[in-house]
């Protein structure tokens, strides 16, 4: 269909064989600084991943080789060479031509990085432009072509496409597009695709990587997680805090870690762990563990949800977004519900929490049904059944101290009395794990991690008996997700609390998780024992979604399931 | 279930994120020395000057400013300082009393619209829009010219001119905090609607709203001098900063008579602008 096929030639690079070399760079925000002494080389058609924690100073170093970092607040020491040329100091007019044609880029965010109001097409010409081509029609045809080289279908649909009209998978796939279109020899991703569903975050490096082989670009990949790192890149460089704590090759560095973070973080990735909480949920678990299954039925169940249906109006045109799920949680066990976004799991937990109205089906939690009650039984059942959110910086009010927050369900529920109440709340942020001395403190001066342990300590100052825990760690850091489970094992296994949890990581859903029902569009397509479902999936979408777990080559997993694909 | 959970320590969670140290910019020092002045002036006029602001020693009459009469004295040889300190009371207590109805009117209605939503807010809406499709001053001279010509009615008459601008700001942070996710926690807390609205809701909606009414407290101070520039205030010898600009107007020969009380009201505008600011960018 087009009449110009992409050229593949390679980029035109002279010289020696580092074509990123970066040594001893410092970078400070005003008097802090945040990176000290970072070097590492990075050889032409190499890949090579920076690992770190918010705050470790990665997307810093990635701006600094950018030269994107704001002028004046910023100072930066050391040394970056790019192809033998150094680039701090280096006028803006002669580091200009270098964007885009040598140094490409790929935001975290595809959707704020592009302009609302133009079209792709009119977006992508600049990007095409930089190759010097002046006939626009060339141009065109050029784009068209990379669309369809990363993937995208219908690329002429695209190319007139407003961003907000392409999903985020998209317009990923149109600025990896565009970011490979000039032909640049080095492409620095940061975080390419943390803000995208897994199967989706599988194919876009699946596209990265065809690219990068093709074209011998290198690869400069900020990421926080390990397993992925791992997967994709020759070499790593782990940072904490702004230092280089570890680096070498991605094999060695994943399978021997020798510096203590590495080991942490090596040990917090979910997928190389799956039985990590099991042995400290042991009692919880095995109690009950006689009935196992999806399909635990009879006065054991804690939660039931039988062949429930909820549409939604959108632009005149009803939307399913669950259709006829059923599912059973036994006391003490914990269900998850897997999917994609749009597969309906949260609209699933809030039709439980009482929050929707379902159009149809039965959900009943210890018994109690949800629907059809009165306002003051809603609110009985409500003590008795706990929401974590998924975005602590959303779920607590920032004017309130962590006291009131974690004190209010005492009050409102009116649960003990006043005196004794202060002490419960003592309590519970104890049994979170979090100093006294935080109760005076507000949301707003504490870290996401010690933010979620007053979401769940307020979820829990009630003691309820289940706990629907909506992606409870994905806003986090990968140590502190750990930090979090192990948490919600101890206290599982303390409290014997019934766990429904929501999550689009199966890896993780492995770890934590007794029984999963996988939801696809509002559908539960496949269900059963976790070990089942990893063992054997049946449904080609569970497939999908055990695939995009990443999977570092030729490493042994630790007694992990074998997987058929 | 056991009442004495295990404590375990959390390992590994950042350092908390220190409360930046509030700097505080020279000029906002400033504003805050002027406001301050002006804040004294109103309560203890007499501590600042000797003079009598309502008889004067004619014999005096028109002087240039000096040592002994700092802004001169007027065309009955009154002291042109006495009577701008002696004036303050009345300039900055309407001014008050205007954010206050503003304030609290405006508050109230944008509340309601934007907590109630539905027919309320189509109703209290539709006010809104009336109240702002009419120039606020042309309507504070219309409330004036109905309810007498006196500063507490020129008072109430900017403050309701004011209602619109509040119950709009009001209502766009309700609606915002109402959509947080907090608010619904809240409800799953076993909070009702009154208890989310008045400990949620509000505290999180009414900062720009303070903000708001900082500036608006300078905008009232010009906009009841005018109305007292215009005579719609108390008559004199009341010495609202308004009436003296006016009552100085007349006298070419003496133009301290306008500059001295205008330079206080500008002093003052821009000392409130300054704090306003500083505080929606602080908050």
């Amino acid at each position: 269909m087009t009449a110009i096929a992409y050229d593949l030639k390679k980029p035109a690079v002279t010289g020696t064989s580092d074509l990123l070399s970066v040594d001893g760079i410092s970078v400070a925000y005003g008097d802090t600084t945040v990176v000290h002494d970072v070097s590492f080389t990075l050889a032409a058609g190499q890949s090579l991943a920076l690992i770190g924690e918010s705050g470790s100073g990665k997307s810093t170093i990635a701006k600094t080789v950018l030269r994107l970092l704001p002028e004046g607040q910023t100072t930066a020491g050391g040394s970056i060479r790019l192809d033998g040329r150094e680039l701090l100091g280096l006028p803006e007019r002669q580091f200009r031509p270098l964007r885009g044609r040598t140094l490409g880029y790929i935001p975290q965010d595809p959707a704020s990085a592009l302009n609302p109001v133009r079209t792709i097409g009119s977006q992508a010409h600049e990007a095409a432009a930089l190759l010097g081509e002046r006939d626009p029609e060339v141009r065109r045809a050029l784009i068209r072509a990379v669309f369809e080289r990363v993937g995208l279908p219908d690329p002429e649909r695209v190319y007139r496409s407003y961003p907000h009209q392409l999903s985020g998978g998209m317009l990923q796939r149109v600025l990896i597009g565009l970011t490979v279109l000039p032909r640049p020899a080095l492409i620095v991703a940061d975080e390419p695709t943390s803000a995208l569903d897994v199967t989706i975050q599988k194919r876009i490096l699946d596209v990265l990587a065809d690219l990068r082989q093709e074209h011998g670009i290198s690869l400069l990949l900020i990421t926080h997680d390990l397993a992925i790192a791992a997967e994709r890149t020759d070499s790593l460089v782990v940072l904490k805090d702004g230092v280089v704590h570890e680096s070498g090759a991605s094999a060695r560095v994943f399978a021997d870690p020798r510096s203590d973070y590495a080991r942490t973080l090596q040990a917090d990735v979910p997928a190389l762990n799956p039985d990590r909480y099991r042995n400290q949920r042991g009692a919880g678990s095995a109690g009950a563990g006689a009935d196992r299954g999806a399909g635990v039925d009879g006065p054991r169940a804690q939660i039931e949800v039988r062949n429930v249906s909820k549409s939604f109006r959108a632009g005149g045109t009803a939307v399913t977004a669950v259709d006829g799920v059923s599912f059973a949680v036994g006391r003490g066990q914990t269900h998850a519900l897997v999917g994609e976004s749009g597969s309906g799991k949260t609209t699933a937990v809030r039709l439980l929490l009482g929050l929707e109205q379902p159009d149809s089906g039965e959900i009943s939690v210890s018994g109690e049904t949800v629907h059809g009650t009165s306002r003051a039984e809603l609110r009985t059942l409500r003590r008795h059944l706990q929401l974590v959110y998924q975005n602590p910086f959303t779920s607590l009010d920032p004017t309130w101290t962590v006291q009131r927050i974690v004190r209010e369900p005492l009050d409102r529920f009116r649960i003990g009395a006043r005196a004794d109440r202060a002490q419960r709340v003592r309590e519970a942020i104890e049994a979170v794990g979090l100093p006294a001395g935080t109760l005076s403190r507000r949301p707003t001066n504490l870290s996401g991690g010690q933010r979620q342990r007053v979401a769940i300590a307020r979820a829990l100052v009630s003691r309820p008996d289940v706990l629907v825990l909506d992606e409870p760690t994905s806003a986090l850091d990968v140590t502190v997700q750990a930090d979090i489970l192990e948490l919600l094992a101890r206290l599982q296994r303390e409290l014997g609390l019934t766990y429904l949890v929501v999550s689009h990581d199966l890896a993780l859903v492995r770890q934590i998780a007794d029984t999963v029902s996988v939801l696809q569009r509002g559908r539960v397509v496949e269900d059963g024992p976790v070990e089942q479902i990893f063992a054997r999936p049946q449904h080609p979408y569970t497939r999908a979604l055990l695939d995009a777990i990443p999977q570092p080559g030729g490493l042994p997993r630790r007694a992990a399931p074998v997987l058929t694909h | 279930m056991t009442t004495n959970l295990p404590v375990v320590r959390a390992t590994g969670i950042p350092r908390t994120v220190r409360r930046a140290a509030i700097r505080v910019p020279p000029t906002v020092v400033l504003a805050a020395v002027v406001l301050l002045g002006v804040l004294l002036w109103s309560l203890i006029p007499g501590a600042f000057t000797s003079y009598d602001p309502v008889t004067g020693d004619t014999a005096e009459k028109l002087l240039a400013p000096s040592a002994a009469h700092w802004f001169g004295t007027d065309y009955l040889g009154r002291d042109v300082f006495s009577r701008v300190v002696h004036g303050t009371a009345s300039s900055v207590t309407s001014a008050l009393v205007a954010v206050l109805i503003g304030l609290v009117v405006g508050s109230i209605i944008g509340l309601a619209s934007g907590f109630l939503s539905g027919w309320v807010d189509t109703v209290l809406g539709r006010v809104v829009d009336v109240l702002l499709a009419i120039p606020g001053f042309l309507l504070a001279v219309v409330i004036v010219s109905s309810l007498g010509f006196q500063t507490i009615n020129a008072a109430i008459a900017t403050g309701v001119s004011a209602i619109a601008v509040f119950a709009r700001l009001m209502r766009a942070e309700t609606l915002r905090a109402r959509g947080s996710v907090f608010v619904e926690a809240s409800y799953l807390q076993g909070g009702n609607r009154v208890h989310a609205l008045v400990r949620h809701v509000l505290p999180n909606a009414y900062r720009s709203v303070v903000a708001l009414a900082v500036l608006q407290f300078g905008t009232s101070i010009l906009v009841i001098a005018s109305l007292a520039f215009l005579g719609y205030g108390d008559p004199p010898p009341a010495s609202d900063w308004g009436l003296l600009v006016a009552s100085g107007k007349g006298y070419a020969t003496a133009p301290w008579l306008v500059y001295a009380p205008a330079l206080v009201i500008v002093a003052t505008v821009l000392s409130v602008n300054r704090i306003s600011n500083w505080m929606r960018k602080a908050t």
